[in-house]
């Protein structure tokens, strides 16, 4: 096994990026993703690979349109407003069936907003982003090491699938440093028949995300809802720490849910019965897992630092008769494990009498 | 074990290398840990601080509300985070940057050390008063062995940069006895 090395969480996802063979990167500054664009202009030209500091993020995501229509694996990476820029790019490359990864290291919204951490764009990130019925299929880190290893994975599902990929982070995932294990996995590399790499030996081949003929479209539309279905049921990934007799559920992703971990471990210190399930791939959703573990737990917190996005999903997923809280910090604020613990023991002591909600 | 610490300064004065360091070397005592800049529009002259956690379980949040220790090495740091540490927990104060009556808790192990001063007696460069800081805070808290960090710096520190770990070891030492004499 490889040894470990003490890792900031940006180089950690440049790292597990070079591993999965990716060469060419596109990018424009902004904070606090910069560590990024600031390592790879040092690793990319070493590794014979290209790195480019475009003149916008909209020329960003076209490079990266443009690699990915050639066949190379690619990525950009940005903040906030840099990846609102981006949402027609990934529009595009969703359309025209074009695999990439972009980086999300957060900025807190609306506008120029702050680079405190934050998971405000959680909705941006699962519901597609730009125009039309797509989705990016989005990663999220907790750890150092997951940013290597969920990058690698990115690029992989992002292949299979032909979709746009996303890691979703934030400052505490980028700036924190940890030991980590840069493995070496077996990367899985597909052909791209698709690609556009000149038409020598084969007739010509169009990559485009228009299509004006009847019913054409409604059809590419069903097309991409079957490959996020086959998303769904293959490649869902989620961590479920659950027990028997649970007095509570609590579900929580990214950086929070490391906060969560440790005021989990206060509250079953206190004897509660705490289950805890962590969404990694936050498009596909893990609802499966949350209906499943809400057939026989009723109680459920979510907690997230917005003010309660992926909370809808949760509820969507809830089996019938539960009770659904929010702990809901937005704009930078990030709750402490001990403000976490007492909202876990005040939903434990309150009585039925709670309006449940809808679901 | 769990321990947290904040480190904490003005930017420059080599704050958050002492957490690198202290980090690497619970890292290479097999220990889970940690390492978390604050991270905001800062500068050098600025606020700088990082939280250190350090444990043999997996560590759930990198941040500390109610931290093991702190060691301040600046006026604004100190009035920041003193009210925070841990009942009956540790406190390194740079005196040369800090008045002692500044100090309001009684509740604490406090060490006081006039660490540049030292810095420029024992090792004649000012700037190393980070590793005498960070040795009294080993010697006080012993969350990590000597040896180790002393290892660790033969990690971080390399090629012509080897130069600097004879002078950062001597400074560590110097934080070191001066806790222990104290102690005596």
């Amino acid at each position: 096994m490889r040894e470990r090395i003490m890792m900031r969480g940006s180089v950690a996802l440049a790292e597990g990026a070079l591993m999965a063979g990716c060469h060419y990167y596109f990018g424009y500054p902004i904070t606090p993703q910069n560590d990024i664009p600031e390592y790879f202009s040092q690793r990319l030209p070493q590794q014979g690979g290209i790195f480019i500091q475009a003149e916008s993020e909209v020329a960003s995501i076209n490079m990266l349109l443009g690699a990915a229509a050639a066949g190379a694996r690619a990525m950009s990476s940005s903040s906030g407003p840099g990846i609102s820029l981006m949402q027609e790019g990934l529009s595009y490359m969703a359309g025209s069936e074009l695999p990439g990864l972009v980086v999300n290291i957060t900025r807190i919204g609306p506008g120029l907003g702050g680079i405190a951490p934050s998971q405000g764009d959680y909705w941006q990130a699962t519901r597609g982003g730009g125009h039309g019925d797509y989705r990016l299929i989005v990663l999220a880190p907790n750890s150092v090491q997951e940013m290597y290893d969920l990058t690698i994975k990115a690029f992989e599902l992002s292949d299979k699938y032909r979709n746009p990929a996303m890691i979703l982070g934030d400052a505490i995932l980028g700036q924190m440093k940890e030991p980590v294990r840069l493995s070496d996995p077996k990367i899985q590399h597909l052909d791209k028949p698709w690609a556009l790499r000149g038409a020598r030996g084969r007739g010509p081949q169009l990559i485009k995300s228009l299509y004006l003929k009847d019913g054409e479209m409604e059809k590419h539309n069903w097309h991409l809802q079957e490959k996020y279905r086959k998303l769904q049921d293959a490649d869902t990934l989620v961590e479920a720490e659950l027990e028997d007799a649970m007095d509570i559920l609590v579900v929580s992703f990214g950086s929070c849910s490391r906060i969560v971990q440790s005021a989990v471990r206060l509250a079953r210190g206190k004897g509660i019965r705490v289950g805890m399930i962590r969404p990694i791939s936050l498009f596909p959703f893990p609802g499966k897992t949350i209906y499943e573990a809400t057939q026989t737990v009723k109680k459920v917190l979510t907690v997230e630092m917005n003010t309660g996005q992926m909370w809808d999903d949760v509820r969507l997923s809830l089996s019938p008769g539960c009770q659904a809280r929010l702990m809901a910090r937005p704009g930078g604020g990030i709750p402490s494990p001990l403000e976490i613990l007492e909202e876990i023991e005040n939903f434990v002591k309150a009585g039925d009498h709670v309006a449940k909600s809808v679901c | 074990m769990y321990y947290d610490v904040i480190l904490s300064g003005f930017g420059g004065q080599g704050i958050l290398l002492i957490g690198d360091i202290l980090a690497q070397a619970a890292m290479m005592e097999d220990r889970h840990v940690t390492w978390m800049p604050a991270y905001g529009v800062e500068m050098r002259g600025g606020a700088a601080n990082c939280t250190v956690v350090i444990s043999s379980e997996t560590i759930g949040s990198p941040l500390a509300d109610r931290p093991c220790g702190l060691v301040s090495m600046s006026k604004p740091s100190l009035l920041k985070f003193q009210d925070k540490i841990k009942k009956g927990g540790l406190l390194v104060v740079n005196t040369s940057f800090v008045e002692e009556d500044l100090l309001t808790r009684d509740d604490l192990e406090t060490i006081c050390l006039p660490a540049s001063e030292l810095a420029f007696q024992e090792v004649g460069q000012h700037k190393m008063a980070n590793m005498v800081v960070l040795g009294a805070f080993l010697a006080a808290s012993s969350v990590v062995d000597f040896k180790t960090v002393e290892a660790a710096l033969e990690s971080l520190f390399q090629e012509e940069k080897q130069k600097l770990i004879p002078p950062m070891i001597q400074a560590l030492h110097c934080g070191i006895n001066y806790r222990e004499k104290q102690e005596v």
